[in-house]
């Protein structure tokens, strides 16, 4: 029983790690990547809820076909995101190569 | 120079406190709903266990994948088919230029040996789904991986190939499982509702294509673009055209 809700709270704590990743950087990397870090968190505690201690029956195969089909959707939803990022970085002067302190500091000069 | 920034800094963290704070009260309140929530109960496990007979396969994930919740299944192999159409509207794939090549032995043997045991495996994994954990994402995933390979290997004729097969094959998955929708609704049932005669085998239909698809919208998503070619309708009939 403890097993499941451990799973959860971790879940959660990726979830809340990801949210705040993705108001507090402005990057769009860091924002594709906090996205990702706040579903494997949902993920997370998906199959989390689906877990029954040994010998109590079956898993509950609801929450494990959602997290299956939810990687891949997630997996292509990355690929958009970044190929949106690389246009954005073409037709703008945003480099996504520098991170937000030398862009601040140069701002600065 | 740094003071300046030093004060915006400052400036800006008020707001991430605020928002610090905000979220800290949100996983509060959700860590509270994961604790109270009846953690221990079989939820749908239950009825999918007693209609598990009807829907054609004995793997319970692969019955909840795509008979029971076979419309959400047949949604999110379409958002797929949109995330290609939408990388390859942007950019085309970026190959390397022809001539800079030098392919290692050792890295060709590899693929070379890789590529149909992945092959072979994904098959397996497709075939599998109908029992044992497995299935179309699983194998697929395993197909992309493949293409992924072929792709990091940079073998030369990769971008001769006509794209003409890998759009019919992203095509396919999303096509085959709509179309057997379609067949349900003339055969009287509701949309998905397989008859239950054929339901094993128009599974393993969908699972065949929908795995062949997905491989190849992953492979494509690495690739990063259209192919070099582009298809033209020319007097009632597609053609691929070289650019």
């Amino acid at each position: 029983m403890i097993t499941n809700i451990l799973y959860s709270i971790a879940g959660l704590g990726l979830f809340a790690i990801g949210l705040f990743a993705l108001i507090a950087c402005s990057h769009p990397l860091r924002k594709i990547l906090a996205v990702n870090i706040m579903s494997s968190g949902i993920f997370l505690i998906l199959v989390a809820t689906a877990y029954r201690p040994l010998g109590s029956g079956t898993i509950d195969p609801v929450p494990h076909a959602m997290v299956l089909t939810g990687i891949v959707v997630s997996v292509s939803v990355t690929a958009l995101a970044l190929i949106l990022a690389c246009r954005v970085q073409e037709t703008s002067n945003l480099s996504l190569a520098k991170n937000d302190n030398n862009k601040e500091e140069e701002a600065g000069t | 120079m740094t003071r300046p920034t030093a004060n915006k800094r400052k400036k800006f963290d008020l707001f991430l406190l605020l928002a610090l704070v905000c979220i800290i009260g949100l996983t509060g309140l959700l860590a509270k709903v994961l604790i109270t929530l009846p953690m221990g109960q079989q939820g749908l496990g239950d009825q999918v266990a007693v209609l598990q007979h009807q829907s054609g396969v004995e793997s319970p994930v692969t019955a909840v994948l795509l008979n029971f919740r076979g419309y959400d299944t047949l949604l999110e192999v379409m958002v797929l088919l949109l995330a290609v159409i939408g990388v390859w509207s942007l950019t085309r794939a970026p190959f390397p230029p022809r001539q800079a090549l030098s392919l290692n032995p050792v890295q060709i043997a590899v693929v070379r040996l890789l590529t149909p045991l992945m092959l072979l495996i994904a098959a397996y994994l497709v075939w599998q789904g109908s029992y044992l954990a497995g299935g179309a994402f699983q194998g697929g995933a395993v197909l992309g991986g493949a293409g992924v390979l072929l792709l990091v290997s940079e073998l030369p004729w990769l971008q001769n190939i006509s794209s003409l097969p890998l759009r019919l094959g992203l095509l396919c998955g999303p096509m085959v499982f709509l179309a057997v929708a379609l067949f349900c609704l003339m055969g009287g049932s509701e949309l998905l509702n397989y008859p239950q005669a054929m339901a094993s085998s128009l599974l393993l239909l969908i699972e065949s294509a929908c795995a062949i698809s997905i491989g190849l919208t992953l492979a494509s998503l690495f690739a990063g673009g259209r192919p070099g070619d582009d298809l033209k309708i020319k007097k009632g009939h597609l053609e691929v055209r070289a650019k």
